[in-house]
């Protein structure tokens, strides 16, 4: 399957998922006003990859900001994830040191979702 | 002639940091936020501080793009999605103002929605936004009734607002968000 290999945008996320190495990482800000279109190849390149998984999964979340908008999609992000199966996932979840509303929100989604999340504190995005 | 020596010394001494009236489009809200980001810079705003206004403007800001109703007839030269905002920054918090023209039928399902969220304290917000956030419908307007949640959480103050009736149609709403420094 085809990578995804985006570069993040003032308002858009840089996307990297990387099929063979079981890896999807999220980083910069995701804060456009309409976030459906731009998550939904993402949902898709989940679905696929989850036809034939790595042994291992690694998603890497470094966002610095998100809007409402986004974090709709980001859970969809999730929630897809939670389908595939005879893997194992882990979701790493970066905050700033200080940033306390970047780790609750990564806190509500780890009440929310099935898989094993990591909270990783950092000096710098 | 437009006293504009008058209208300096008002956003001198509100603290107004940044003023703007007109159409809200997503090139302007790319355009302010870049302004914004790099007036907190400037300042030297804790990380936490930058944050948190920079968060809180984005959903004020993206409230505005969505839910602007159409302004009636003659109020609104520059078209259906004229707003007004201004960030103020006084001594020990940011304030956000936003004003903008809704349905008057609308006002009520607001006010309701914004009592709401000012009953909460800290926990409850946080419980109801993560219902909302698993359960509400997403619509293409945004998060789905997100965004007031998250302004009411992330700014830790309650949300003052008004609304002025223009027209038997029509009411102005003004919302004032504070974010402590």
């Amino acid at each position: 399957m085809e990578n995804i290999n985006l570069e993040g945008s003032p308002k858009t996320p840089t996307v990297k998922f990387d099929g063979a190495a079981g890896t999807m990482e999220l980083s910069g800000r995701s804060i456009p006003e309409n976030s459906i279109e731009f998550y939904k190849p993402l949902l898709e390149w989940i679905e696929k990859y989850g036809a034939g998984p790595k042994p291992k999964t690694e998603v890497n979340i470094k966002l610095e900001y998100f809007n409402t908008s986004s974090s709709k999609c980001i859970l969809d992000v999730f929630k897809k994830l939670e389908t595939v199966k005879n893997t194992d996932m882990i979701i790493n979840w970066y905050y700033e040191e200080d940033d306390e509303d970047m780790l609750e929100a990564g806190e509500d989604y780890q009440a929310i979702i099935s898989i094993p999340f990591k909270m990783i504190e950092v000096a710098e995005m | 002639m437009i006293d504009i020596f008058d209208f300096y010394n008002k956003m001198e001494r509100n603290n107004i940091m940044l003023s703007f009236k007109g159409g809200v489009t997503s090139e302007l809200l790319t355009s302010i936020l870049q302004i914004m980001e790099s007036k907190l810079d400037n300042l030297e705003e804790q990380p936490k501080t930058k944050k948190k206004v920079f968060n809180v403007l984005v959903e004020c800001l993206q409230n505005l793009y969505h839910h602007i109703d159409e302004a009636p007839y003659g109020e609104n030269p520059l078209g259906g999605n004229s707003a007004i905002f201004m960030i103020c920054r006084h001594e020990d918090h940011y304030s956000i103002n936003t004003g903008n023209f809704i349905m008057a039928a609308n006002v009520k399902i607001l006010r309701e929605r914004i009592d709401a969220v000012n009953a909460m304290d800290k926990e409850e917000l946080k419980e109801y936004y993560k219902i909302v956030l698993n359960n509400g419908e997403m619509s293409n307007k945004g998060g789905g009734g997100l965004g007031i949640i998250d302004i009411a959480r992330k700014s830790g103050q309650k949300l003052e607002y008004s609304f002025q009736q223009v027209d038997d149609a029509t009411s102005f709403f003004s919302l004032n968000v504070k974010v402590a420094q």
